[in-house]
């Protein structure tokens, strides 16, 4: 409601009184500051202790990883260490960069990668999110720029992750002041240093002008980013119309197409990693017993027409699905998947087939309700009736995950890894989100989770995407795009990892 | 009166509790609060190192009884979220939130006092028509709607003021009328029938058959007598004002204890819920009490009655 009024207002306000004085939003151009805000606080910005966008935002920005992942070409580059060597299956050796420097002037060597690959996998230290660091057995300097990284298991995905949500900490600082003193001072070696931080309320960044000149990530351009908590979208909107944000993320698609008819203003659509797909219970002691017949669940893949949403619904930035993972991960293919055309003719002969009629079964929800609405629609229409649950978040993850709901409209970020180990063995690989139990799929994800050699992954991933689609355990719908508004004045590009690169932004 | 004091105080405790006891109790009916925590893409051991870091894993009356042990020791525990003391935190935004609570009370009193008195010296007129009007605006606008409104012309067109933030002066002159002219209407009836039934009364017609002048008969012997009630009422929505800013002080991003609570919420930081609550509702009836005694005060009359 309270969304809706405020679309209403905002829509007038563009349409018909503020727009004409609207002026494009130039305010920090001058002082070549980027004002940006986010609706969630990070809890801790010490990047392994939260797990929220806005934290993996300012991660990549105070801090640097040891390898780089190009988000155009998907290639991987040395940042903080200069090259690597997979020794055995779970055996790698880093050569580090030399003269990088933190940002309280000592230099970064072996020392602390070690120390910050130690701390964060010893499960007494409670990273946040266990599955970023837990594959890591231990690290070991070899001298002063030589690292060596023992894995538990073979772990394919291990450049990936350091790639990512693995930053890396200075020893001596970290060891004495830890997660809480990182989060109140925060040090890395990063493009931007955090001169600010208020908790709960906002982080400033300002340009490192020591930022060594081999990283991957260019030398930013910009000399301040001033980030915000604000929660309210509406606000958010407001400051950006009223000249007092530069840049917002994560607008509603109503609301973003409406900001891009205001003068001054922009909006880009991005596509993101994170895919949506309905997941059925096809347990044999499952809620509804008609989605243990693979007929049934072909049907309803045949019912709903996910080019027409993609179109008329998600808009630009999205794209439909075959498969449940995202089109850029390693692994990830729609080659030799079975594909199900909208069909409602076909939906119904083949629930006829099947022998069900009056189809009736709870529909659980958390997000994208109007899509769900519209896929209730279509449900309708081939002779299902699905009934709306919508909850929260935790509690439709408690549904699923006890066997009590059939089927639930799911979507998945995949943490912005970008290997399909992070997204389709969650829910087809034995864990407790998968509710299928098929034992041939679940043996092919753990062979391609767990080969280093990429021919063998390739095809035990390909395998399993053509057995789940084939035996239609789910209806992978399409990625969730997301929406940014900026001032016409700012230079950005969107990735699918929804990660917005202040480094390489500039003012025009 | 002393005696009643100390009765108010006693049930001020037990009010406490029992809110503490629902809210912690509501909570958890809204699903798993571990898993809320660990947040959308939690995995099963990201959960179950939550649920051991935070306790959740014991009964949920043995973590109430251990929550309330910590309180009566002083110890407000620590967030879930923020990693920090809930004494601190708490006490940093209290402040924003009751130079809020008092700058709107103030503007609420600005606004209904003189539009309650001319309404009431011309029933029915066109100006009583009018603050009528103004009143049932107020009541009907949801605060949110208006305080959009607000920022579409303040912020938006005119430019005057910031739309969000904390930072100065200019950031409370929205909220506090966003969340003022909520109030306001109340005031603005008790005072319109406070006077008229005041300008009516014997002692008045003695004054002004005295040949007192009518602006003193109207301020000084009027407004003096029906304002009694406004006083106790002003304390009571003092009380509503400090616990309505939740909202208001979301749509501004103004860092203050309803901010905190609706972050809270969104986090399912029960810690720093339940202490927010907890002072919410023991200065509820701590301001309740407050009203009645200046009550008892003001009016002799009703000391008999404690």
């Amino acid at each position: 409601m309270k969304h809706r009024l405020g679309v209403a207002l905002l829509s007038a306000a563009l349409l018909f009184g503020a727009a004409p004085a609207v002026t494009p939003a130039l305010a920090d151009k001058a002082s070549n500051t980027i004002r940006f805000a986010y609706d969630q606080v990070p809890e801790n910005i010490d990047p392994f202790f939260n797990n929220m966008r806005a934290g993996v935002i300012i991660a990549h920005h105070v801090w640097d990883t040891l390898v780089y992942r190009d988000p155009t070409t998907n290639e991987y580059k040395g940042q903080l260490a200069a090259s690597w060597k997979q020794i055995d299956d779970k055996t790698i050796e880093f050569d580090l960069r030399r003269g990088v420097k933190f940002h309280d002037g000592t230099e970064f060597t072996a020392d602390d990668v070690v120390f910050t690959l130690n701390f964060v996998s010893k499960p007494e230290n409670k990273v946040t999110t266990q599955a970023n660091v837990n594959w890591i057995d231990r690290a070991e300097k070899l001298d002063t720029y030589k690292v060596r990284l023992v894995t538990k298991e073979t772990f394919p995905a291990a450049i990936e992750y350091l790639a990512g949500p693995v930053v890396i900490h200075p020893a001596k600082y970290y060891e004495k002041v830890g997660p809480r003193g990182m989060n109140e001072k925060p040090i890395g070696t990063g493009p931007f240093k955090v001169t600010s931080h208020v908790i709960g309320k906002s982080v400033v960044l300002e340009r490192n002008a020591d930022y060594f000149k081999d990283s991957p990530k260019p030398q930013p351009k910009v000399a301040k980013v001033d980030i915000r908590f604000i929660p309210d979208r509406q606000t958010q909107i407001a400051e950006v119309l009223s000249g007092g944000l530069d840049f917002i993320m994560n607008v509603p698609k109503d609301q973003a197409e409406q900001m891009a008819n205001a003068p001054g203003f922009k909006t880009v659509a991005g596509e993101t990693m994170r895919i949506a797909f309905l997941h059925f219970n096809s347990l044999p002691d499952g809620p509804v017993p008609a989605f243990r017949d693979v007929k049934v669940r072909q049907a309803i893949n045949h019912a709903i027409d996910k080019d027409a949403i993609v179109k008329n619904l998600v808009g630009g930035g999205s794209r439909a699905l075959t498969t449940p993972c995202f089109f850029s991960q390693f692994g990830c293919t729609d080659e030799g998947a079975t594909k199900y055309p909208y069909d409602p003719a076909k939906a119904r002969a083949l629930l006829k087939e099947a022998g069900v009629s009056n189809l009736s079964f709870d529909f659980y929800v958390y997000r994208e309700r109007s899509i769900a609405e519209a896929l209730i629609n279509y449900l309708q229409a081939a002779g299902i009736k699905a009934n709306l649950r919508f909850m929260q978040y935790a509690a439709m993850r408690d549904q699923m995950r006890t066997n009590k709901a059939a089927l639930g409209f799911q979507t998945w970020g995949s943490f912005s890894v970008n290997d399909v180990s992070a997204s389709t063995p969650v829910y087809f690989g034995g864990s407790s989100d998968d509710i299928s139990h098929d034992k041939e799929i679940q043996g092919l994800l753990k062979t391609g989770d767990s080969s280093v050699d990429p021919a063998v992954r390739k095809d035990a991933y390909k395998k399993a995407l053509t057995l789940i689609t084939e035996r239609a355990y789910t209806v992978p719908l399409y990625s969730v795009p997301t929406y940014y508004v900026s001032s016409d004045a700012l230079t950005f590009k969107a990735y699918p990892d929804e990660l917005p690169r202040f480094w390489e932004m500039t003012w025009k | 009166m002393t005696a009643f004091i100390i009765k108010r105080l006693i049930l001020a405790l037990f009010v406490g509790i029992a809110v503490s006891i629902l809210s912690f109790g509501l909570v958890r009916m809204t699903g798993d609060v571990a898993t809320a925590i660990a947040g959308e893409g939690a995995r099963d051991e990201d959960i179950a190192l939550v649920r051991e870091t935070y306790g959740l894993d014991r009964p949920v009356i043995v973590q109430y009884f251990s929550w309330l042990g910590g309180l009566l020791k002083g110890d407000l525990g620590q967030s879930y979220f923020f990693k920090t003391d809930v004494a601190g935190l708490v006490f940093d935004k209290i402040q924003v939130t009751l130079t809020l609570g008092i700058l709107s009370l103030l503007f609420a009193l600005a606004i209904s006092i003189p539009l309650g008195v001319v309404a009431a010296l011309k029933p029915n007129s066109w100006i009583d028509r009018l603050a009528l009007a103004i009143a049932v605006a107020g009541q009907a606008l949801p605060n949110f709607f208006f305080a959009l409104l607000l920022v579409m012309l303040f912020s938006i067109t005119l430019r005057w003021l910031p739309a969000s933030g904390t930072g100065s002066w200019k950031n409370y002159v929205m909220p506090t009328i966003a969340l003022g002219y909520y109030v306001a209407p109340a005031f603005m009836r008790l005072i319109r029938a406070g006077m008229i039934e005041t300008l009516s009364s014997d002692f008045i017609r003695t004054a002004r058959a005295k040949g007192v002048s009518r602006p003193n008969v109207v301020i000084r012997h009027g407004l003096r007598n029906a304002l009694v009630p406004v006083v106790a009422l002003a304390v009571v929505q003092l009380g509503y004002l400090l616990g309505g800013s939740v909202v208001i002080e979301t749509v501004f991003a103004l860092d203050g204890l309803g901010y905190l609570a609706y972050q809270s919420i969104t986090h399912k930081d029960l810690p720093v819920m339940q202490v927010v609550v907890l002072i919410l509702s023991v200065l509820y009836v701590l301001l309740t009490l407050c009203a009645d005694v200046l009550n008892a005060y003001l009016d002799p009359r009703l000391r008999a009655s404690m």
